[in-house]
């Protein structure tokens, strides 16, 4: 597999704290890959790092062999990566077949495509992606009137009616009820087996990410802990010793 | 309302738009003025109610379009009726080349800190205006006389502007079922996500106000020629009453929908006309009023309450369970 | 316009004249900002209604002297009133918009300034007022540089408003309750700290102080119901370029202001004053925004 993500000795401080300190990782394509470590240790600034959120003080990133260390948000994510967000985001006052018909990326973003109305195709899609993720009845629904849980599936829906290359996941089972938790780990798997979307996942749930990713990175302190197979990881005392707040 | 009821709701405006200057002869400068009244709230609406981004400017297009097409008229060497209609189409050339230019500096920066550049616009642009001796300072122009017996023009000009504000209301009936109108409300909503999303924010944001500048730049240049004369300050730029009526008639109508600005202009406006003989000069203060009670108590306006009040009849789906 | 530049080569000490005016002028402006700095910092509300509170002031003032009071009196007396109105407009508006989207708040601050603009034209007529402190005039400069002394009153007062007001902020419980609720008001409320008692006292300090220098403004310059927005608009102006914490930056962004308005005024013509203050906002706006687009950032 080759690494779809390659980050080289990436560092960002803000102000006088060290967010992140010469992190260097990669993501193979097609590959489930998690990151975890306590909180504090840096995980969702690397993310903003990678999607160009902001600029990083060092280091580099490249997405598909291409450079995209200096590129803006916009940009990293025509290219193809998307992330989601810890408070789910999306948009509040349009119905959630809408928030799917502006997700699609097929046509282009450019202004000409834009003034065209909603094909039925992108219609279509939606309607299956939403059925997908257990929404297709709250589809005409605006999307800010749905529960918490039913917004990051919908978020999710969103994110793969981009067609992306590869899915950051920002705490994806986050604040949803553990009888739903594996719905959605099934749904992850699906997404990435059958659509081969490579997904990067932030999670706390140990549970969950030992089961769905290949290989984890662990970071703590700013700092890249140790990366290896969910087994490694789990016996690996370092990792141990950080989640236990040894200083 | 659903769409069989939207058509027939039209239909019986532009019968009664028709019909109206010749049944009220007597009050045909105020129904050509409510249609002014719509186009303004509807061009304000496409920045600030379905994109988010209140502007207090957007006088200046409908001052330039004003004072472009009557120097056109008065330069230009044509007669009457072609030198009106080419120079209100300089007029908006002008305005939507100012609202690209002018954008792609303030637009780039979030909602807020737009609103406030563009405060200052409309006072900026009278005040250059009042100054600069070849469109007449401080003493204003007129443009030509309208050729016709002194009632005619109004029926004229009401046509007109009705014409134009059918003609913007279609458009953007039809510019927001498209994927831009969906890209406009997704800035609204969050444009951190639409960003995130991919879409060009920028792009879009600048799109829209030119789309605004284009029809307040031939709405001014006719309007110059109704009213007669043309003041910087007090008809052209008029920032402390069109400038403001903009903005009011939008959210008492429901700002962000699309009959919202509609409805709004057509309260205003009648509201306005029976105000303004009562209270004359305190209008303005009540004006003033008006807007802060519409914001703070009732910022959904008119259509918004309706929707709530009446979900299903106002196009939302509702979960039944 | 040459030839008013001509003038400053012919008669240097015009440089001078303009520049003490100007920058006396400007303190003034550093206060209104401080105020806005002040509710934007604490209640993260723009105050787009700032201008009207100066206004305010001025013509509380000017109506003191039409009872034949010393407008000096006015000081006090228009930074009480407004500290009045202030508290009253957080009551009956602000407190209801203070934590909605602040394209709601600017509505509404917006919808306050035609409000209080329109009302004071109602009043008081359009006709620009001014209040005699029956002060002198010094000569500098063997007579070629002429300063009011009135105008040197108002630098000075508004300075001291301000000295006033860091003391208050940092010595006073509610200062650092106010201080407390601006740097985290979450915190401030668990810590017991009544926080919509502190934006109702910020918001009636701020405009107890653009009252106070709306005093200032009457009696060393004038003012009419229609100078609230450009006031406005010159206090957004130096919190932009200043910063909201940082006082000597806002005092001299003011100063610098003030100059430059002044040099505007001259080169150009006093009828484009105003117009350059605006046209000044937007070039501020666009290169601190493109500053900060470098580092990807976007003014928040």
């Amino acid at each position: 597999m080759t690494d779809q993500l390659v980050i080289t000795g990436v560092s960002k401080r803000f102000g006088g704290i060290v967010a992140n300190e010469s992190i260097s990782l990669s993501v193979p394509q097609g590959s489930i890959t998690g990151m975890i470590g306590p909180n504090g240790s840096g995980k969702t600034t690397l993310f903003n790092s990678i999607v160009g959120h902001h600029p990083v003080d060092g280091g580099s990133i490249t997405f598909e062999g291409r450079e995209i260390t200096r590129l803006r948000v916009p940009q990293i994510a025509r290219l193809g990566m998307i992330r989601t967000f810890q408070q789910t985001r999306i948009f509040g006052k349009m119905t959630c077949m809408q928030n799917m018909a502006i997700s699609d990326a097929d046509h282009g973003y450019g202004l000409m495509a834009l003034l065209k109305p909603v094909s039925g195709e992108t219609r279509d899609r939606s309607e299956a992606l939403l059925e997908f993720c257990g929404l297709h009845s709250k589809r005409h629904l605006l999307a800010g009137d749905l529960s918490f849980g039913q917004q990051k599936l919908l978020e999710f829906a969103m994110a793969l009616m981009i067609r992306p290359r590869m899915l950051l996941l920002d705490e994806p089972t986050a604040g949803i009820n553990p009888t739903l938790i594996n719905g959605l780990i099934e749904r992850l798997i699906r997404v990435n087996q059958d659509l081969g979307i490579t997904l990067f996942v932030i999670e706390h749930n140990m549970r969950v990410i030992m089961n769905m990713a290949e290989n984890i990175h662990c970071l703590a302190y700013g700092k890249l802990l140790a990366s290896g197979a969910p087994d490694d990881i789990r016996n690996d005392q370092r990792v141990i010793d950080a989640y236990l707040g040894g200083h | 309302m659903n769409g069989r009821g939207q058509i027939i709701l039209g239909i019986v405006i532009v019968a009664a738009a028709l019909a109206a200057p010749l049944v009220f002869p007597d009050f045909r400068a105020q129904i050509a003025m409510l249609w002014v009244m719509v186009l303004f709230a509807l061009t304000w609406d496409i920045l600030g109610g379905q994109t988010g981004y209140n502007t207090f400017g957007n006088i200046l297009f409908f001052g330039t379009g004003m004072y472009a097409a009557a120097v056109f008229q008065r330069d230009g060497g044509f007669d009457y009726f072609p030198g009106l209609f080419i120079g209100m189409g300089l007029g908006a050339l002008i305005s939507v080349a100012l609202a690209a230019i002018l954008g792609s500096m303030i637009l780039r920066m979030r909602g807020h800190y737009f609103a406030i550049a563009t405060l200052g616009l409309g006072i900026a642009a009278g005040e250059i205006a009042s100054g600069w001796d070849y469109i007449g300072a401080g003493s204003g122009m007129s443009p030509p006389l309208f050729p016709g017996a002194p009632g005619i023009s109004y029926i004229f000009f009401g046509y007109l502007f009705f014409g134009l504000a059918l003609i913007t209301f279609l458009l953007l009936a039809w510019v927001y079922r498209t994927r831009f109108g969906l890209a406009l409300n997704a800035i609204r909503d969050n444009e951190d996500k639409a960003e995130a999303m991919g879409l060009k924010t920028d792009t879009y944001k600048i799109a829209a106000w030119m789309l605004a500048a284009l029809f307040l730049g031939l709405c001014g240049g006719a309007a110059g020629n109704m009213l007669g004369f043309i003041d910087p300050r007090d008809t052209a730029f008029a920032g402390a009453t069109f400038g403001v009526w903009m903005v009011l008639m939008a959210i008492l109508g429901g700002k962000g929908t699309l009959w919202g600005p509609v409805l709004g202009a057509f309260v205003f406006h009648v509201t306005q006309e029976i105000l303004w003989t009562h209270l004359l000069g305190w209008q303005r203060v009540a004006l003033g009023l008006i807007i802060v009670g519409i914001v703070v108590f009732f910022p959904q306006g008119i259509l918004g309450w309706a929707r709530t009040r009446w979900p299903e009849r106002f196009g939302h789906r509702v979960e039944t369970s | 316009m040459l030839d008013n530049l001509q003038l400053f080569v012919d008669a240097p000490f015009l440089l001078i004249q303009v520049l003490l005016d100007g920058i006396l002028f400007g303190a003034i402006f550093a206060i209104a900002a401080y105020g806005m700095a002040l509710v934007w910092g604490v209640m993260n509300v723009i105050n787009i209604v700032q201008g009207e509170f100066v206004m305010l002031g001025g013509f509380i003032t000017f109506q003191l002297t039409l009872w034949g009071i010393h407008p000096l009196f006015g000081i006090p007396v228009a930074a009480a009133v407004l500290f009045v109105i202030g508290i009253a407009l957080y009551y009956g508006v602000i407190r209801r918009v203070v934590d909605k989207d602040m394209f709601i708040s600017l509505l509404a601050t917006f919808g306050l300034s035609i409000l209080l603009q329109q009302l004071m034209n109602q009043i008081w007529g359009g006709d620009v007022r001014t209040a005699q402190s029956g002060l002198g005039t010094w000569f500098l400069f063997d007579y070629t540089v002429t300063v009011g002394q009135i105008k040197v009153v108002a630098c000075v007062g508004a300075l001291i408003l301000g000295l006033i007001l860091i003391v208050f902020l940092k010595k006073s419980r509610l200062g650092q309750a106010i201080r407390a609720t601006a740097q985290n008001p979450r915190a401030a409320r668990v810590l017991g700290i009544n926080t919509d008692k502190v934006f109702a006292a910020t918001y009636g300090i701020n405009a107890a102080l653009c009252g106070a220098a709306g005093s200032l403004v009457v009696m060393a310059y004038s003012v009419h119901p229609y100078i609230g927005l450009p006031y406005t608009v010159r206090s957004f102006m130096i919190v932009i370029v200043a910063g909201l914490g940082n006082l000597p930056g806002v005092i001299l962004a003011g100063l610098g202001l003030g100059a430059a308005e002044n040099f505007a005024a001259f080169i150009l013509g006093a009828q484009f004053q105003v117009a350059f203050v605006f046209c000044l906002l937007i070039v501020i706006l666009v290169v601190r925004n493109t500053l900060l687009r470098r580092k990807r950032k976007y003014l928040k």
